[in-house]
């Protein structure tokens, strides 16, 4: 078992998700600090991939802008290995599945695994899929999350019952990006995953506003906030890690 | 229940796409394996190939050209002369048939070269389905006539700007659109990639080719040919012109990869020569990229080949060598497109023009009792504008 159900433990999560490297990884550092600092429970890493299928348009720019500056998936693990120094909580990687294929799946797994990673989420591995990574997951106690979206439906059953972590609970059709409004019904979804597993839900994809997070937080046992942190961080740029701190502590203040 | 390993040839194919989009993946397949066998729906897409597409297309010797190379005997499988002047005609034909049974009332496409996009505008526009199609905006300007086209046949065009603006950043934007509509949407996804089903119905709408190119041959050379050639860029004219020789082991099946300015450059989009394996557009196969898995900017003056992966089916063939795949330079396919337009009066899309190419050098080196089969995938009139251009002369179209 990870060290991911230790995010749960102290009320609502507040998981905030940063593309590393963007806009270089000194800043990436400061911003996972700030965060840190400011109440986050679970820190979702997103190593870059050049063609972010998942993505809406923020996070794309997001993904090209740090592939642009150069940085790589060995130079992510680094700063991960030298981050663990002081930051405890559970972190978790977000990013496709060449990326983690083409290091050498078992390369990637087992140094997550050396520098305290405690889980991978892949968007572009569903369930039928998932045997494409898991045994070394397994074998280097990594979570494998899975997602469930508005789509699943009945799918939710198997899906739940094998998942690891927590549940990644996609809010709304789509990509990710921020959303004035979130119509799905997230309640029977959640109450629906519940029959099957007694692991944390998450609610991401298109939340960005403390009472979003109020609201959502009231369904699940956690919050994932990716496009609205990384506008901050496009506007703000080197200056971005207070502003991420600020917009940390308002949201986990929130729920 | 059990991981299903659906749509897989040997380790290739699978299905690497968001969860929001596995049921409408699921739905279409149970679609389509009740459609492929429901004989009102083969009367009705037979009816569309004949009728409406201009099927069966030519298979024509072509004398002259065989005579000046001086070798095999040289025939060509005339998809150009289809309605919509391509292959992609078939299997989109097939596709909008589909979803028009599914009671899907939009369809959603990429397009690199632009004829996927006007064969799926044009099914729409048969079928009164609404019609968008994405197309990278470096493609939008290289083709700006089939851009016409699709407006023309009421589709809506939407530029791509991300990435580097080509087919595989079409495909993404097809893809992100999907997730975002599902109920009334079809995505008509236009070669032999993506997630299972479609590499499968893909190739079974487009194997219509191979399955006439064997009927024709046979009528006239009372024998199987040795070669059948065709260009590759995600691959589904060739799978389709070589679907129905794969247990013929006598005939040798040959992909011509776009190379752009050669292998040994960065500026190419061969991915069997540069390429290695990875899970890219919902699909295990091979894959232009660099060390990290970031995906290749790849290049090819033909923006139909002008993709950075292969269809998983093509992926197996090569694997376990039953079909061979041979990279092909800008400079080779614009000399055979410039040379079967004076040859036999036949201008090839550039696309096509790497198999020609290849068949040019191959023949010379076989017998008169040889035959070749070229798929010539679609027609010219589209390159025009760019060949001149590559030849330093600015036309304006």
């Amino acid at each position: 078992m990870s060290n991911i159900h230790s995010a749960f433990e102290h009320g609502k999560a507040f998981i905030p998700f940063i593309t590393c490297g963007y806009p270089d990884i000194n800043t990436t550092k400061a911003i996972i600090h700030k965060a840190v600092k400011n109440g986050a429970d679970l820190i979702e890493l997103g190593i870059p991939f050049s063609d972010p299928t998942a993505e809406g348009a923020v996070i794309q720019s997001a993904n090209y802008n740090a592939l642009k500056g150069g940085i790589t998936t060995d130079k992510i693990f680094d700063m991960v290995r030298e981050i663990r120094k002081e930051i405890h909580i559970p972190i978790v990687f977000m990013t496709y599945a060449n990326v983690v294929f083409s290091y050498g799946t078992e390369r990637f797994i087992s140094t997550c695994r050396e520098i305290h990673v405690d889980g991978i989420i892949i968007p572009d591995l569903p369930f039928e899929e998932k045997d494409e990574f898991l045994p070394e997951c397994n074998k280097y106690d990594v979570d494998l999350i899975s997602m469930i979206a508005p789509t699943s439906d009945e799918r939710i059953a198997m899906i739940s019952r094998e998942a690891k972590g927590f549940l990644y609970i996609v809010s709304s059709l789509g990509v990710t990006g921020t959303r004035k409004e979130i119509t799905t019904d997230l309640n029977a979804i959640i109450s629906s995953v519940r029959k099957h597993t007694k692991i944390p839900c998450a609610i991401g994809f298109g939340i960005s506003t403390p009472e979003q997070a109020a609201r959502m937080s009231k369904i699940s046992d956690g919050v994932i906030v990716g496009s609205a942190i990384i506008k901050i961080i496009a506007q703000h740029g080197k200056n971005s890690p207070v502003y991420v701190g600020e917009y940390v502590k308002s949201m986990k203040n929130a729920m | 229940m059990t991981t299903n390993k659906a749509g897989r040839f040997g380790i290739h194919g699978g299905q690497y796409i968001p969860e929001t989009l596995m049921n409408a993946v699921n739905e279409l397949e149970r679609a389509y394996n009740f459609y492929r066998n429901d004989s009102d729906f083969n009367t009705e897409l037979t009816r569309l190939f004949n009728d409406y597409a201009g099927r069966p297309s030519r298979l024509y010797y072509a004398e002259r050209m065989t005579n000046d190379l001086g070798g095999a005997k040289i025939y060509l499988k005339r998809e150009d002369l289809n309605h919509t002047g391509a292959h992609k005609i078939n299997n989109v034909l097939g596709q909008a048939l589909l979803a028009k049974r599914m009671g899907k009332t939009r369809l959603i496409a990429e397009t690199g070269a632009g004829q996927h996009g006007v064969a799926t505008a044009t099914a729409a526009a048969l079928m009164g389905m609404s019609c968008v199609v994405f197309m990278g905006e470096e493609d939008t300007l290289r083709q700006a006539l089939n851009v016409y086209r699709m407006r023309l046949l009421g589709a809506e065009v939407i530029p791509v700007k991300t990435g580097t603006g080509t087919l595989k950043d079409a495909v993404s934007e097809a893809f992100r659109e999907w997730t975002t509509r599902i109920d009334d949407t079809h995505y008509c996804l236009g070669s032999v990639m993506g997630p299972h089903p479609f590499p499968m119905i893909v190739r079974d709408f487009q194997s219509v080719i191979s399955r006439e190119i064997k009927a024709q041959i046979l009528e006239r050379e009372n024998k199987l040919p040795d070669y059948v050639i065709a260009c590759v860029g995600g691959g589904s004219n060739a799978i389709g012109s070589i679907y129905h020789f794969i247990d013929d082991s006598c005939v040798k099946l040959i992909g011509c990869e776009a190379a752009g300015r050669g292998i040994n450059t960065f500026e190419t989009a061969a991915t069997i020569a540069t390429g290695r394996m990875g899970i890219f557009h919902g699909m295990k196969s091979y894959f232009c990229q660099d060390e990290f898995g970031q995906i290749a900017p790849v290049y090819s003056i033909s923006a139909g080949l002008d993709y950075p992966g292969i269809g998983p089916e093509h992926a197996y063939l090569h694997d376990i060598g039953r079909a061979e795949y041979v990279p092909v330079t800008d400079e080779e396919a614009v000399c055979a497109f410039e040379y079967l337009s004076r040859t036999e009066g036949i201008i090839p899309a550039i696309e096509s023009a790497h198999a020609v190419s290849y068949a040019m050098k191959l023949a010379p080196s076989l017998s008169r009792e040889n035959i070749i089969v070229i798929t010539i995938s679609g027609r010219g009139d589209k390159d025009c504008a760019a060949i001149a251009r590559y030849r330093g002369e600015n036309i304006n179209e």
